[in-house]
Order: structure tokens, then sequence, then C-alpha cells
């Protein structure tokens, strides 16, 4: 609190205000949020940093160009009402985005502070307001008169729960089909309980819910009903089906027990809640673990092992700190906490007992060679560098595509080679009449605010396609 | 969303049918697929097979066997109460058609999933021979059912307490050696029993079928944990089988695998247990 204090009377307004955190001894212990959120002076403080550019940068940055300066504006005339009301009008899961964006490639890498010192911390503030309304009663807006027309939204990840908002908005008739038994996609299943608290996500579509949205778990499209039955049964389709379907490295001993996917560790841990004893769902414990990849979600799965109790958790990371794709703050959060970091490393075999248990992972260290078609450098093995290390888990987070099953039944739906759906970058219209996509499952894994802004653009287009019918 | 209970009962020691009422999948089902469900907010995910469903009706029937807590605590319930979950149908549906004569082998509570292959064999116009068994006379289930559904029933006992005194793959293999053309050899059971029982009909010209039950998760191809090693490729159980070519299945590594959490399932049965005795549920 101390340094707080100095930092916002002392020193320039340069350095944004720290956000209030767990200690990380203290948080590799619990799975409670490792941020707390900023309280209203650390608010309104940071929002006064912000210059209110004629021109914002900052909202070029953002998928669904949130009004940054607006409502930034709003938190300094301590408006928090009105600043949460001009968030909504662009963002509906405000409370989400403000904990999960990648903001540093985002709004805030564009922020025009950030060219000298350190950008507003913009997501930050948009969880403030967020979580202040959450604290209030969440106003639910006046739903128009019913168009009488139906569409279903098969998916209730972001992509999916921000199309069945808009359209829900516009008056139309919206059903959502989840195959889990929970909805909100990755946000449920995937992002851990210490980032993104479930109660969150369940407040948010609660309010979906308000708007009209009727929501159906338990039921697969593809094997309940087919693609073409739905086309049958309403006026328009959303696909948002994300990008569900674990990647494998296919090297020797990864079937061995104990080798998980990343998927699988989170979905136990996540939404069968398996750190809680109350739990019936099992997830084994390691003692040392290895997780391999160097996305948000290798960060999620190390994390996770490490609370449970491990006592050495590492990430395997063929390319360089650089080139990882996780957000800085994980990356950050996961040292602070003690995961080991083993770059420029690629597992070449996973060996096991008698038992068909894991037992160490075979390591062949890597350089960084010419750059790639992705403009990264791609790493090589260094001939004989191999070398062991122990583990009794191992997690596979090494990338993930579309789920197929989708496919079944669904007579002229175009699917790329990499297993997506092929749909318009504007409208998410498909090669299928009356069906249209957006999310994951036609960029491949990428971000929640892209798979919102995609929800979004398709619900316009759905609206207008709607019209025409 | 809740499921009820329409009605349940002990078909054998430890072995319970109960029919659920689940409009949508009754609808959607085919023989060979399964379903995922769970009894409750805490409760874990657990795939059962489709033991007989009526789409008019919208009821599935499962028939299932007490192994560790949720089975266990499944037994508790009685008609009229309800699932949290009951998800389905899963898994890629056999692959039926008129070819000949079939052999349906199944054990223990193996029998349960043979029984809507034999009823969907036989309209498909093939001559079922169903070969079933059960460690002694009181453990063996649907044996009247099997009988009606197929043209020849024979059945195995380990104590010789009913039919032959020994395992149902001996009548399997006298049925191959008899030289009448079998075209396909379907085996459900314990793993053990499976992998014995693809060994006994590798050297036959024949098509050996099994049915994994691998441990699962969502049941959709999203996890992974149904993995097995068929033919030196990883498949998911959950959408790529349940049934695969016994020939090629490494049923080591799953039975491996199905050891993974013993020692957690032990101690969460016997807590159950004894919280049951405390009166506590
Ligand atoms: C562990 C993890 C951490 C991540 N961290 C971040 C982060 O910090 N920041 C960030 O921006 N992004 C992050 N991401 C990525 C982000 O979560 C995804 O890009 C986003 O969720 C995609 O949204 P979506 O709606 O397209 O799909 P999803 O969220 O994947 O939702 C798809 C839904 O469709 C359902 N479904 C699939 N098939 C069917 C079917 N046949 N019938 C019915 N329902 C079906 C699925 O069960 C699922 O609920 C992370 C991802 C993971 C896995
Ligand atoms: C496709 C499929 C169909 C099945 N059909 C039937 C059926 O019709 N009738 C029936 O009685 N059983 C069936 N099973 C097995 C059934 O799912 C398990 O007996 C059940 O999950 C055990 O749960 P439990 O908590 O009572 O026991 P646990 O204490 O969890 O486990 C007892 C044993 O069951 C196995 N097991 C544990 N969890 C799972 C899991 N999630 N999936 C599979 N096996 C597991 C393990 O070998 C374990 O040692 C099927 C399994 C699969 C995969
Ligand atoms: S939604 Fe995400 S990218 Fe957009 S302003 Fe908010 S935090 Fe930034
Ligand atoms: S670019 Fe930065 S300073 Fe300018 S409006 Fe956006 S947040 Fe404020
Ligand atoms: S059970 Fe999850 S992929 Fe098969």
């Amino acid at each position: 609190m101390q340094d707080l204090k100095e930092e916002k009377t002392g020193k320039a307004k340069k350095e944004r205000t720290p956000m209030p955190e767990q200690s990380a001894a203290e948080r590799r212990k619990n799975f409670n949020e490792v941020a707390l959120g900023y309280k209203k002076e650390d608010a309104l403080f940071e929002a006064s940093r912000c210059l209110a550019c004629k021109e914002p940068e900052c909202v070029e940055g953002c998928p669904v160009n949130v009004d940054i300066p607006g409502f930034i504006k709003l938190i300094c005339e301590e408006d928090f009402a009105g600043a949460i009301e001009n968030i909504k009008a662009t963002n509906t899961l405000p409370a989400i985005c403000g904990r999960v964006c990648p903001q540093e490639t985002q709004c805030e890498a564009l922020c025009v502070l950030g060219k000298k010192g350190q950008p507003v911390a913009i997501g930050r503030l948009e969880r403030f307001c967020a979580d202040y309304e959450r604290e209030k009663d969440v106003r639910v807006p006046e739903i128009p008169k019913s168009t009488g027309k139906t569409v279903v939204v098969v998916g209730s990840g972001p992509a999916g729960l921000t199309a069945a908002a808009d359209l829900a908005k516009l008056g139309h008739k919206v059903t959502v089909f989840e195959s889990l038994h929970k909805t909100g996609g990755v946000l449920s299943y995937g992002i851990p309980e210490f980032r993104l608290p479930k109660e969150i996500v369940r407040q948010e579509i609660d309010y979906i819910k308000q708007l009209g949205v009727e929501f159906k778990p338990n039921y697969i499209i593809g094997r309940i009903k087919t693609l073409d039955e739905l086309c049958d049964e309403f006026d328009a389709v959303f696909l948002g089906t994300g990008a569900g379907l674990p990647g494998f490295m296919g090297i020797p001993g990864e079937n061995f027990s104990g080798v998980y996917s990343a998927n699988e560790f989170l979905t136990r841990v996540n939404l069968m809640k398996a750190y809680d004893p109350a739990y019936d769902t099992r997830v084994r414990h390691g003692k040392h673990v290895v997780v391999v990849g160097g996305g948000n979600v290798a960060m999620d799965a190390a994390r996770s092992a490490l609370r449970l109790g491990a006592d050495e958790v590492s990430i395997v990371y063929r390319r360089g700190e650089e080139e990882m794709p996780a957000r800085r703050e994980e990356i950050e959060h996961a040292k602070e906490e003690g995961i080991i970091f083993r770059l420029l490393t690629n597992p070449v075999r996973i060996l096991g007992d008698e038992k068909y248990n894991v037992k160490a992972v075979e390591c062949i260290k890597m350089e960084l060679g010419e750059p790639d078609e992705s403009g990264r450098r791609s790493p090589v093995p260094v001939e004989g560098s191999e070398f062991t290390i122990p583990a009794d888990v191992v997690v596979i987070a090494i990338g993930t595509s579309p789920n197929p099953i989708i496919f079944k039944g669904s007579e002229g739906l175009e699917q790329s080679k990499r297993g997506t759906v092929v749909a318009d970058e504007d409208t998410g219209a498909t090669s299928k009449c009356g069906v249209f996509a957006g999310g994951d499952v036609v960029t491949g894994a990428a971000t929640v605010i892209s798979a919102m802004g995609a929800g979004k653009k398709a619900a316009r287009a759905i609206d207008e396609y709607l019209k025409g019918k | 969303m809740a499921y009820r209970i329409l009605e349940k009962e002990e078909i054998a020691p430890s072995v319970h049918r109960m029919v659920v009422d689940a409009p949508d999948v009754a609808k959607a089902a085919k023989a060979g697929q399964f379903i995922i469900l769970r009894i409750n907010e805490l409760g874990e995910r657990i795939p059962l097979t489709i033991a007989d469903f009526e789409k008019e009706k919208g009821t599935v029937t499962v028939i299932f066997q007490e192994m560790g807590k949720t089975t266990k605590q499944l037994a508790k319930l009685s008609a009229g109460e309800s699932l949290e979950d009951f998800v389905g149908p899963l898994g890629t549906p056999s692959d039926i058609r008129k070819l000949g004569t079939i052999i349906l082998v199944g054990g223990g509570i193996g029998v349960a999933p043979l029984y809507p292959q034999a009823i969907s064999y036989t309209e498909a116009g093939n001559r079922v021979i169903s070969v079933i068994g059960a460690r002694n006379k009181d453990l063996l289930i649907l044996e009247d059912e099997m009988r009606k559904a197929s043209s020849e029933l024979y059945i195995a006992t380990d104590d010789g307490s009913k039919g032959h005194h020994g395992f149902v793959t001996d009548i399997m293999k006298k049925i191959l050696d008899s030289g009448e053309k079998v075209v396909r050899v379907v085996i459900i059971g314990p793993p053990i029993m499976m992998k014995v029982g693809a060994g006994v009909a590798s050297p036959y010209d024949v098509e050996i079928l099994v049915s994994l039950n691998s441990i699962m998760v969502d049941g959709t191809g999203m996890c992974g944990g149904c993995r097995v090693t068929v033919g030196g490729k990883t498949r998911f159980t959950c959408v790529d089988g349940p049934e695969f070519d016994a020939r090629k299945v490494d049923f080591i590594e799953l039975m491996n695998k199905l050891a993974m959490y013993r020692g957690e399932e032990i101690i969460a049965a016997e807590k159950y247990e004894e919280e049951c005795r405390c009166g506590l549920h």
C-alpha cells in the first residue's frame, strides 16, 4: 500500500496504477482470483491518466471498438453506471474481457501514452466498471417487440453468447444449444477460476437469459440433431462451436497414463472442480509436472498443476520467451509463482514404467533458425543435446482445432483444410444458406474478444438476412 | 434441466436397469451408442451404453453394475427421482447390415450393450448366434431378452451353475470350429475377456469387433481422455469408437489406463459406503 501511495502522489503519471494482487506465495496454494481489482481511488487515479485523445488510437486496437475515452471520461466524473452502460453498448461481456483480453497487443498496444511511458490500464478500468455494476443491480434493457423469427445458436462460448445477446436485443427468438452440461465454452471449462471466477461467467450468462435467450445444455448438434435439421426448423443458424479438438505431438509414449491434453486437464480441474474434494471427479495431482506449449493454455495448465500441490512445474516450449503467444501478465504471474521455463526445448519422447505410468519426458534443445512464414524464427534441434525431465504428469498444450462433429449431416457447409468453417469475415455467412459462423470455429484458436467481435458482426448480418426472408 | 427416472430395478445382484425420460436422446439413438450422465452438481460424468430405447415413449434404458462411488450412488436412486444430466447419443453407431452369420459374445455387464445389437442384427436379416456368460447364474442378465433377439443362445458360467462350465470364449471357439461360415464376431465385456476373446478368434477368417470402455469426460472428442492405441494410431473411443477392430487394439495399454485412478476410486467408494451406513445418504 505504501508504494502505491507514493506512486500516486510522487512520480509523474508516467506509470500505470498497480493492480492489487494476492501475493505469489499465498496464491500458489489456492484457486482464488489472483488479481483483486481496482478500488475506487485506484480507478479514479488511473482514469485521470487518459488524455481523452480526439482521435483515439486505442479504440482501433479493440476488436469491438469499445468507446475507450468515452467510458474513461465517465469514470473521471464518478458516473460508474454511465461508464458501464457505455461499455456495454459494444461489449456484452466486460467483466470477462477486462480480465482476459490480451490488452498489450490490442487496445493498450495503441494507446499514445505507451509511446513514452506505460499505456492507460484500459482492461483494468473496464473490469472495475463491470465489477461495480455486478455489485449493484444489473439493468436489463428494453427488449423490442418480437419479430417472430427464430434463430438457433450452436455453442455457448463468447462467440455464441454475443450473437445470442445481440439477436435477442433485436427481437428475435434465440435458442442456444450447448453440448456440455454447463454454458460458457472455454470461459467455463478452460480458463481457470483463479483468472476468471466462474461466478462472473454465470452472472454474465444470467444477464443474457434475462434478455429472453433460451439455453439448452446437453444438446450436441451432429448427434441429437444435424445442422440440416436445424436449418429446416429455424429461420437462421449461428455456429460458434469453437476449436475444441486437442492436438497431440505424435511422439512415442503420448498415451501413457498421466499424459493429459490441456483440455482434459483443465476440464477436470475447472468444469468438474477436481481441485475441490467435495466433487467426485478426479485428476492426477502430480509432484513433477511438465507442460508442453507456450500459450495461455499452457500457463493455465501449469499454474493449475501448481495449485493442486505439485513440487515442481515446468513449461517446455520450443521457441524463446519473446515468441510465447501467452498474455504478458500470465507469463509474469507464472514466473512469480515459481513455474520453471525451459525455453528452446522440445519433447521427443515420453517415458513410462511397466504399469504404463509416465515417469519422464525426454527433450532436445533447440536453437532459432531463419524466420518462417509466420515471421517467427523457427526452432531447429541441436543434435546430441537430449536430456530427460522426471515427470508424473505431462500436459500437452500445443493447440486445438475445430471439432468435426458439427459437419455430420451438414450438406454443403464448406470446410477449410485446417478443419475450420469457411465464413465471410464481415458477415460470418457460410457456403450454406441461412448458416453463419464465427469465433474459433472459423479462425482456429484465437481470443475471447475476437470471437465476440465475430458474433456481433454475424448477429447484424443475420438480422439483415431475416429482414429479407 | 433434469431427467426423470421412470423405472428402476435390480436385475441381478448389484446390476440395475434404469429407464430414463430423455426424448431427444431416444429419438436419435442407434445400437452401439452410449450416453453420459451426471447425478448431481457434485457428481462425475460417467458413460453407460444405451441398452434399449423407445422413440415414441421418449425413453432410454441403461443397465449398470455397481463399481465405485458413482454407480453405487446411482443404484440408490428410485423411480420418480431425477438425474441432473443425461447427454447422448454418443459414439459411432454399430455398422449393422445384412452380413450372414454373426456371433455376439457378452460377458457380465457386457451383455447389456449387446442386447440392442442382437435386435438390430436380427432385424437386418442376419443369423445371430449369441453367447452370454457371467461368474455364476445369479449374475447372468438379459437371458430371456437375448434368447428372443437371437437365432440361437448359449450360456456359460465360470462356476458351472448354468450352461457351459467355463468361459464364453470356449463356446465361441466351438462355433468357429464347427465349419459354419461366420462373418463377424462382436465381443463385449471386461477388457481382459475381450483381449482373451480376440486372441482366440484371431486365427479364424472372421472380422472381430470389441466395444472399448475407456475413461471419459465429455464424450464428444474434446478432451482426448478416452484415447486408445489401435493399429499403432491414437484414436478417441468416444467418437471413433466405441467399436474397434479387436486385432489392432492395444489392450495392455487400455487396462493400465483404466487403473489410473484406482487408489482414489477405492477410497471414494469406501467413504461413500461408510457415509451410507451412518445414514448420511
Ligand atoms: C485454457 C484457455 C485459456 C485461454 N485464455 C485466453 C485469454 O486469457 N484471453 C483470451 O482472449 N483468450 C483466451 N483463450 C482463447 C479463448 O477462450 C477462445 O478463443 C474463445 O473462447 C473462443 O470462443 P468461441 O465462442 O469461438 O468458442 P468456445 O469458447 O470454444 O465455445 C464453443 C462452445 O461450443 C460448444 N460446442 C462445440 N461443438 C458443439 C456441438 N456440436 N453442439 C453443441 N455445442 C457444441 C462447446 O462445448 C463450447 O461450449 C483461452 C483458451 C483456453 C482453452
Ligand atoms: C462407452 C462406455 C460404455 C459403458 N457402458 C456401460 C454399461 O452399459 N454398463 C456399465 O455398468 N458400465 C458401463 N461402462 C463403464 C462405466 O462407465 C463405469 O463402470 C463407471 O464409470 C464407473 O464409475 P464409478 O464411479 O461407479 O466407479 P469408479 O470408482 O470411478 O471406477 C471403477 C472402475 O470403472 C472404470 N471407470 C472409472 N471411471 C470411468 C469412466 N469415466 N469411464 C469408463 N470407465 C470408468 C475404471 O476401470 C475403474 O477402475 C461403460 C464405459 C464406457 C466408456
Ligand atoms: S474489450 Fe478487450 S480489447 Fe476491447 S477495450 Fe476492452 S480490454 Fe481492450
Ligand atoms: S489512446 Fe490512451 S490516452 Fe488516448 S484515449 Fe486511448 S486510452 Fe486515453
Ligand atoms: S471422452 Fe473426451 S475426447 Fe473422448
